[in-house]
């Protein structure tokens, strides 16, 4: 990153996700972040700032200003600590700050979390809580909800490119075979291609089995200057690039719905940052939240000519062994998906992988992985690209 | 066990759900209604009628009435005292009612134990029986049914029909299920009913009754626990060792619903309908809230002549008469203009 100074991820830690009922948000928030920072060997007295994504406590915990709580719990008052919202991408965004800050050369060693506590509240309040990230005057208002929305895009994407519901299908196939693998995924199970197409349905065409769960979670990123991650013993992950990019908020004004314009900006903007193209990366983590809004990233970051995200997926290319292994971790669909906390799993995610360090979902020969995390129905996009 | 029936798949069309999914996904075919001039009370006094045709004692020695609900129909004022009325209990005996979400009727089981054992009274009548809410258009309204169950506890052995060897409880401030004073409906935590509450409650509390008693899953002929609908039940009997034959004849759920207070109550009597001298029971119940009750019981030979004295609890549930949603929606009195 030219005129700036060197960004490193330095420590990684994350809660399991799931229905923790026996965890309050602070629990989370405390675990993610302390094992962060144990993670990256530097004393947390160190620490100049934190930064929190986390979009709707106010509505799931009655809880806001948990920039404070997260300060407090942690014990690391009078640091700055900072919330961050855009949605889903909220984590995305606050690890995008962390890293100006510390590329701007104002900090040398803050930590980047991001936490949601969904389940507290029953699920048609979640889902309500959730449709606030929606237009609340043009969508929301008007009954639209998020597996409303992302069914609209799923069928004009039927529609336009002959993708099918095999294919939307088989990306929750794919990535609960890769969830299966990782110990931190709310469903760490298979399923079968007829489990998904026999589930209930949603929104036509989406059924149960496209969509992401309601999810409680927590993860941390410990992100560093140059300088301090060299005196860290741990093994510091290179920023090489980030992006971010908004778009309308609502889908119906947008150029077209089947590709999210915000996606192909930020993710081109990381791409230049960094120097690269597409096919310089070898693991992505893409936003996953709908099965449908996979294929279309993998199509709009760049992997995929457009219209083609649906049959990569069927011809296996999108597998921990194919051509650009998507979502190693489960993605949103099998590991869960606490909104604020999803942005920096997808990090922590890229970090383990980039250190040779996710088990048996390891992707071989990783040195360059992404994150894409997207606010909304494509409102807000945030991108990343790590290397060693 | 009020006769009406209204089938699982007639709700879920009524809703626009998929009747096939939902009767396999709740394991409840049909759910037992009450008609329109039957409540708590009504449920509990013929219950209590049939209780004492088998036990063959006059109404006058039951020194204690407990009845528990969760549809009292009076907020304030017993069902017991209007139960001991109708049964001619009435008089120099104590009486008190219960709630304890789906458990109230296993709790006065309980405490008429206390009361026979300790001596102070002879017997000790202990009822279960609910006429259950469900929301119109909750996923409850497939389960929330009628019915209820009486147990005349007596300390003496005068030709019982069963032993109770011991009893556990387990309680723990869980909140998985509510109805607050004056709403029509309760309220319900979705998935947070099942792991944290019921699976937890019903197997620790079992686990606790075999390791207080020795026992095994194998040592039981029959295991009861309570069904609010019939997955939980086969999971919960699954996890602790329990096979399906063991858990068959208690498994009434899929034929009347959730009777709740008199949900695993039914459980065992329709175990008494088949069961012979010397056969173990265990039965769990499981109350929102959250709690259960556990206890390890032995079939007496008292049972042979005393079972055909009062209508088998199979017979009464296999009589029946269906009803559409718009007669269910009349009985529930569920149309309600005045608010």
């Amino acid at each position: 990153m030219i005129g700036m100074q060197k960004v490193a991820i330095i420590g990684v830690g994350m809660t399991d996700f799931g229905e923790l009922w026996d965890k309050s948000l602070r629990d989370l928030t405390v675990q993610a972040g302390l094992e962060a920072i144990r993670d990256s060997g530097l004393p947390g007295e160190e620490i100049d700032a934190l930064y929190a994504g986390c979009m709707s406590s106010g509505i799931f915990v009655q809880q806001e200003h948990i920039s404070s709580i997260l300060a407090d719990y942690c014990g690391l008052t009078p640091k700055a600590s900072t919330r961050v919202e855009g949605a889903c991408a909220s984590g995305g965004l606050a690890l995008r700050q962390a890293i100006m800050a510390v590329a701007s050369g104002m900090y040398d060693f803050v930590v980047a979390g991001g936490v949601e506590k969904m389940t507290d509240i029953l699920t048609e309040q979640t889902t309500m809580a959730l449709a606030c990230a929606a237009d609340r005057e043009w969508e929301a208002f008007q009954g639209v909800t998020f597996p409303g929305l992302y069914a609209m895009m799923a069928r004009r994407h039927m529609h336009d490119f002959g993708t099918t519901e095999e294919q939307l299908s088989q990306v929750a196939v794919k990535n609960h075979k890769n969830g299966a693998k990782n110990p931190h995924a709310q469903y760490r199970r298979p399923v079968t291609i007829e489990q998904v197409k026999g589930s209930s349905l949603i929104a036509d065409p989406i059924r149960l089995l496209h969509c992401s769960p309601i999810s409680d979670g927590a993860a941390a990123v410990v992100v560093a200057s140059e300088e301090k991650a060299r005196e860290a013993e741990s093994d510091p992950i290179w920023v090489l690039g980030t992006g971010q990019a908004s778009d309308t908020i609502a889908l119906h004004d947008r150029r077209e719905i089947t590709t999210m314009d915000a996606t192909v900006a930020a993710g081109r903007e990381a791409l230049d940052m960094a120097g690269l193209t597409i096919g310089d990366i070898d693991l992505v983590e893409v936003h996953d939240c709908f099965t449908i809004a996979e294929i279309a990233a993998i199509e709009d970051l760049g992997f995929f000519p457009k219209g083609e995200g649906g049959k990569a997926t069927e011809d296996g290319l999108t597998e921990l062994e194919g051509q650009i292994p998507v979502n190693p971790s489960g993605g949103l669909k099998s590991k869960g998906h606490p909104v604020g906390a999803t942005g920096i799993a997808q990090a922590v995610e890229v970090v383990l992988q980039l250190r040779g360090k996710a088990g048996k979902r390891q992707v071989r020969d990783a040195s360059i992985g992404m994150t894409h995390n997207v606010g909304g129905s494509g409102g807000t996009c945030v991108t990343h690209i790590l290397g060693r | 066990m009020p006769r009406y029936r209204i089938r699982s798949r007639d709700i879920a069309t009524m809703w626009g759900q998929d009747p096939v999914a939902v009767e396999k996904g709740l394991g409840i075919i049909e759910k037992a209604v009450p008609g329109i001039d039957e409540d708590t009370i009504t449920i509990s006094v013929e219950a209590a009628r049939d209780a004492l045709k088998r036990a063959r004692i006059s109404p006058e020695e039951i020194g204690a009435i407990y009845v528990g609900s969760e549809s009292h129909p009076y907020a304030v004022k017993p069902s017991g005292s209007v139960v001991a009325a109708a049964i001619g209990a009435v008089g120099r005996m104590t009486s008190a009612d219960y709630e304890f979400a789906c458990k109230a009727g296993t709790a006065g089981i309980q405490t008429s134990m206390g009361l026979v054992g300790s001596g102070l009274i002879k017997y000790g009548l202990a009822i279960g029986a609910d006429t259950a809410q469900g929301a119109p258009g909750d996923p409850l309204e497939y389960a929330a049914a009628a019915g209820g169950a009486a147990f005349l506890v007596a300390a003496d052995d005068k030709g019982n029909v069963a032993r109770i060897d011991h009893t556990v409880s387990m309680t723990t401030d869980t909140p998985d299920f509510w109805r607050r004073e004056g709403q029509s409906y309760p309220r319900h935590g979705g998935r947070f009913t099942g792991e944290p509450a019921y699976f937890k409650h019903v197997v620790e509390t079992s686990k606790m009754l075999m390791e207080e008693t020795g026992t095994s899953p194998s040592d039981f002929d029959h295991a009861v626990f309570h069904m609010p609908n019939r997955k939980f039940p086969e999971r919960a009997s699954k996890t602790l060792g329990f096979t399906r034959d063991q858990v068959k004849q208690g498994l009434v759920v899929q034929y009347i619903g959730n009777t709740y207070s008199g949900c695993s109550p039914l459980g065992l009597c329709s175990v008494f309908d088949v069961a012979t001298p010397g056969e173990r029971i265990l039965l769990t119940s499981y109350g929102s809230g959250a709690g259960s009750d556990s206890f390890h019981i032995t079939v007496q030979d008292g049972i042979e002549e005393r079972r055909e004295l009062a209508p088998l609890t199979g017979d009464m549930i296999s009589r029946k008469k269906y009803i559409n949603y718009a007669t269910y929606v009349k009985y529930r009195e569920k149309l309600n203009f005045a608010e």
